[in-house]
């Protein structure tokens, strides 16, 4: 049984669909990397897993959310504080956003903790959960507030305070974003080694598909509130089928390649109801036919544990 | 080397910060100490460095945005290091900055259209109403926006949008250099792309200089022709874009490049991991500033300062190893 499953989600804002029939697994011990650009639905799918979008205006017309075979839309108050406690961990994008600026990192910390597992709220505990996200002399960063704290410092602090519940699941939204290259190549790093070392399972979001190499098992691309591909990481890098994924792939600046023009993507994601008819990326697809307008592709398995969700996808490389 | 269009001479800027909280004692931060660079009309000069390093102080003093504490700045071989009032203002025509965020970047509270006539009007730059009409019309189109949206406000812009309307606003007074800091690190990878390609357009189309900013190297060696390392407010490596990037000499340079995401899962580049973040300014490493994080160091290094020096092909390097 998987540890997380998402089975045809769909979650709307009121009357607006935003996210629109998501399926997804990730096993226990595994990273599933969830990719596409700003506005693709990628932090309310996130979100959902433990119920932590504000109902009203979200409600989720049809689908499961299933943690460890139990449906999160069905747990009550009680079983949720404990799923967001125990079972599932956050960690996101803007921590200097998600730091309380007027509280010691200790403090947070140790918070954390007393909501979680208060019997091991202890000092000893906050700084042994920092030294595992790599913060050289703990003793000294316990008393500092986040002000204090480089970008990349901060993002360990939150990761730590994500694993304070000691989860099996961390879902990860865009860790490394506002980071700088150093800095993100660093927080990838110490995910994977979390991963190795407490066997955590990671959905780890991101719009960088530059990113997956290094840490995902399986990657789904998301656009317009729809998985357009899925697969093993090394053969959706390889070997992109959608469209959509190979655009995404060529956005990434690589060095070496500096003569050719970046090949950008044109145009932008299609805002809540404003989604076109038909494939939902045709008017942005440089391989679009006339027929894409028509009918919204089905999502095929093509080989298996690979599915692609456009029928006129060849096989090219990048 | 053509006639550069500016010119920085052992620029430094340095700023008096209390130290600690409580203690009352004057620190001083060398944000940035003793850099030289040229830029020639019509090209990229690519900055690069971890947050921290320096750059957006040097981008800011370089235009006169912020005072510098010793060196000088020949704007067209005019020096501009101590110009003020009018004549600084009528200057300021000529050199342009594009900032970092989109969202704060822009006034909330005026259209488009107001944003960009600020500039006319200020540099008294269109005759009539219908001409300013007209012109903020072509330099919505001359960054791809639709000219029908001069009305709207920027929050109805995304972030790519936002950040072309920021362009189109440095570009209102045909400035010929342009400091971009960070203009698109805050977006995603797929618009990163499509602003650099606009930026690049408009280079060609209107022999603009560029002092582009950035802590991407992958970015900067798309656009740039030449690119400045800094690190703790000094140069550490500079030359061509492309040898820099395929051959880095510097320790620093070396990081900076393997940091960089690779999509290629086959590919087997050695990852060189720097530690830790880039030192305080207030209190930097003696000798080499970057030796506390360098694979390499040696004794020597940790007390005996590299001096800048020039390589073969152009470029040149601070460092005792290489
Ligand atoms: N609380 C909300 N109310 C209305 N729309 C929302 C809300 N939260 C997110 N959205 C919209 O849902 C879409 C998906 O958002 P999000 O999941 O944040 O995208 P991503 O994380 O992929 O950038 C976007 O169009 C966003 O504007
Ligand atoms: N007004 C200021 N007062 C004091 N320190 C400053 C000021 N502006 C920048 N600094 C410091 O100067 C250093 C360089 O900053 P900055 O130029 O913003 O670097 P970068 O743009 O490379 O991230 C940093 O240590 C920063 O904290
Ligand atoms: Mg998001
Ligand atoms: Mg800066």
């Amino acid at each position: 049984m998987p540890l997380l499953e998402l089975r045809d989600l769909h979650i709307h804002f009121g009357a607006t669909p935003a996210v629109d029939g998501v399926s997804l697994s990730l096993e226990e011990g595994r990273t599933l990397c969830l990719v596409g650009e700003s506005g693709c639905g990628k932090s309310i799918t996130a979100l959902s897993i433990g119920r932590l979008l504000l109902m009203p205006p979200a409600h989720y017309p049809r689908g499961e959310i299933l943690v460890d075979g139990r449906d999160v839309l069905r747990l009550r108050s009680r079983q949720l504080q404990s799923l967001r406690g125990g079972t599932v961990g956050y960690v996101f994008q803007e921590p200097g956003a998600s730091l309380n600026p007027v509280l010691r990192v200790g403090t947070q910390i140790r918070e954390a903790l007393e909501l979680h597992r208060p019997d091991s709220a202890t000092e000893a505990e906050v700084l042994r959960l920092l030294r595992l996200v790599g913060i050289p002399a703990p003793e000294s960063r316990i008393r500092d507030y986040p002000h204090q704290l480089s970008g990349g410092m901060a993002q360990r602090v939150m990761i730590a305070m994500g694993l304070a519940s000691q989860p099996r699941l961390l879902v990860a939204d865009e860790p490394t974003t506002a980071l700088d290259v150093t800095v993100q190549a660093q927080i990838i790093e110490l995910l994977q080694r979390l991963q190795g070392e407490l066997g955590m399972a990671i959905l780890l979001i991101t719009h960088n598909l530059g990113l997956v190499t290094d840490i995902g098992d399986r990657v789904a691309v998301m656009y317009a509130g729809r998985i357009v591909e899925e697969g093993p990481a090394t053969e959706i890098l390889t070997r992109p089928r959608h469209p959509y994924t190979r655009a995404l792939l060529r956005s990434v600046p690589e060095l070496g390649r500096s003569s050719d023009r970046l090949a950008a993507i044109p145009g932008t994601v299609p805002s809540l109801g404003q989604w076109p008819a038909g494939c939902r990326f045709a008017p942005r697809c440089p391989e679009a036919r006339p027929e894409c307008g028509q009918r919204m592709p089905e999502l095929k398995e093509i080989s298996p544990g690979r599915t692609v969700r456009c029928p006129f996808s060849q096989d090219s490389e990048p | 080397m053509p006639e550069p269009l500016l010119e920085a001479k052992h620029v430094r800027v340095h700023f008096d910060v209390r130290q600690g909280l409580l203690s009352r004692g004057q620190g001083q931060v060398r944000a940035v100490d003793d850099v030289s660079l040229q830029v020639a009309s019509g090209e990229t000069l690519g900055l690069v460095g971890e947050s921290g390093c320096g750059k957006t102080t040097l981008g800011r003093a370089l235009i006169r945005l912020i005072p510098t504490t010793g060196g000088v700045i020949r704007f067209g071989g005019e020096d501009i290091t101590r110009m003020e009032g009018a004549v600084l203002r009528e200057r300021r025509r000529h050199f342009q900055m594009i900032f970092q965020d989109p969202f704060t970047s822009l006034n909330p509270r005026c259209t488009v259209s107001d944003i960009l006539g600020e500039p006319l009007d200020i540099h008294g730059l269109t005759p009539s109403p219908e001409a300013r009409t007209e012109r903020i019309r072509e330099l919505l189109r001359g960054v791809g926006l639709d000219p029908q949206h001069a009305h709207r406000y920027p929050h109805e812009f995304s972030g790519g949008q936002r950040q072309r309307i920021g362009i189109a606003r440095a570009l209102a007074v045909e400035p010929r250099l342009i400091v971009c800091d960070e203009p698109v690190s805050a977006l995603d990878v797929s618009v990163q792309a499509q602003v650099i390609n606009l930026l690049q357009d408009l280079q060609q189309q209107r022999h603009l200089a560029y002092l582009f900013i950035s802590h991407d190297l992958a970015v900067v060696e798309h656009l740039c022709h030449r690119i400045v390392v800094m690190y703790l407010g000094q140069v550490m490596e500079s030359g061509p874009a492309a040898d820099l990037c395929r051959e880095p000499l510097h320790p620093y340079t070396k990081a900076l490049v393997s940091a960089i995401p690779v999509v290629d899962p086959a590919s087997k580049r050695p990852r060189i991991m720097l530690g830790g973040d880039v030192p305080s300014p207030i209190d930097p490493p003696s000798g080499c500033p970057f030796h506390p994080r360098c694979p390499v160091a040696e004794t020597r290094c940790r007390t005996e300062k590299p001096v800048l020096r020039t390589v073969d092909g152009g470029g040149s390097v601070a460092c005792h190893r290489v």
